[in-house]
């Protein structure tokens, strides 16, 4: 007896859909864990650093717009929300509804990089950018290095984000035209959960991202 | 093939949570609460991403070898952690030549 199931979408070395999935989500899973191994590297330089230049590492912090960061984070948060609405959507055949939720998921990527990019621009006018031109005001000269060493850090980590943020908008347009395509049915919608799992974790760097870099020493302010 | 389908109610109930949380990290920055101040907003974020990865990413629907999978990688990002910062940590406090 033939226990394979006939499904469209279903591969040959699998026996049933449901396996097939699995192996996607839990691929999916293991190069999270790589990512969060990559980004966990920066937020332990980062916590050393923080340890070892608290006050310069505070004054630094103290320049950047919370106010712009808070809206960042609730962008992102909102992403978040459509995207797993559009995985829904996905799930229970509404083809309509995962178009709609993918495009929102969309608009709010490119808002969080739009306030983004407005936050990096301050940088380059305001001299915070590491480099023969930098000065951090209210820090003596020889901090300068250390406020450099923090910027360096918000560059790095912000930008790798960003770039996520990126690749994450082209898996988004990816989705939206294949769903537009009609490819995507209650039984085979595995790249949409997949890119889901995808958002959600460059949304729960920024989540650790806004406390570290923009709140560390509002108290002191 | 059994999957989950969340109701609307829930995502938005995590959703609102999230959003709330964010404004209590932001808010409680601004109050000078001495070394919980890092304690705060790192229990903030563990929260939300918690939220997260439960309900958006649906891991309390997820298969035991999908939860031993993540469980193993925060416990490398643990050792990672907590292993070198108590290294750097604690690298003064002995007249170690050399340290």
């Amino acid at each position: 007896m033939d226990s394979h199931i006939e499904v469209p979408e279903l591969q040959e070395q699998f026996e049933t859909p449901a396996q097939q999935k699995e192996v996607s989500t839990l691929g999916m899973w293991i190069f999270l864990v790589t990512e969060v191994m990559f980004f966990g590297g920066l937020f332990l330089a980062y916590s050393v650093y923080r340890r070892t230049f608290a006050t310069v590492f505070g004054a630094a912090s103290n320049t950047m717009d919370v106010w712009l960061g808070a809206a960042n984070t609730a962008v992102l948060i909102c992403s978040s929300f459509t995207m797993v609405l559009a995985v829904r959507a996905a799930q229970v055949g509404s083809r309509k509804a995962l178009i709609v939720f993918l495009i929102l998921t969309i608009l709010f990527g490119g808002v969080f990089l739009g306030i983004k990019g407005i936050e990096w621009d301050t940088k380059f006018a305001e001299h915070h950018v590491p480099g023969p031109t930098f000065h951090l005001e209210d820090v003596p000269p020889g901090d300068q290095g250390p406020a450099q060493l923090f910027f360096s850090l918000y560059f790095t980590m912000t930008g790798l984000h960003a770039l996520h943020m990126v690749i994450g908008e082209g898996l988004m347009l990816f989705l939206l035209w294949h769903a537009y395509k009609g490819k995507y049915t209650p039984s085979y919608y595995t790249p949409v959960d997949i890119g889901g799992l995808y958002w959600h974790f460059v949304d729960i760097i920024w989540i650790f991202l806004f406390p570290l870099l923009y709140l560390i020493a509002r108290h002191q302010h | 093939m059994h999957e989950h389908v969340d109701s609307i109610k829930s995502y938005t109930l995590v959703f609102v949570s999230l959003l709330i949380l964010t404004a209590a990290t932001t808010l409680v920055a601004t109050i000078d609460l001495g070394a919980l101040n890092v304690v705060m907003a790192l229990f903030i974020a563990v929260v939300k991403m918690l939220l997260v990865a439960l309900f958006f990413m649906h891991l309390r629907h997820s298969t035991i070898l999908t939860k031993v999978v993540v469980g193993g990688g925060m416990l490398w990002l643990g050792i990672l952690l907590v292993f070198s910062l108590a290294d750097f940590v604690t690298r003064g406090w002995l007249p170690v030549p050399g340290k």
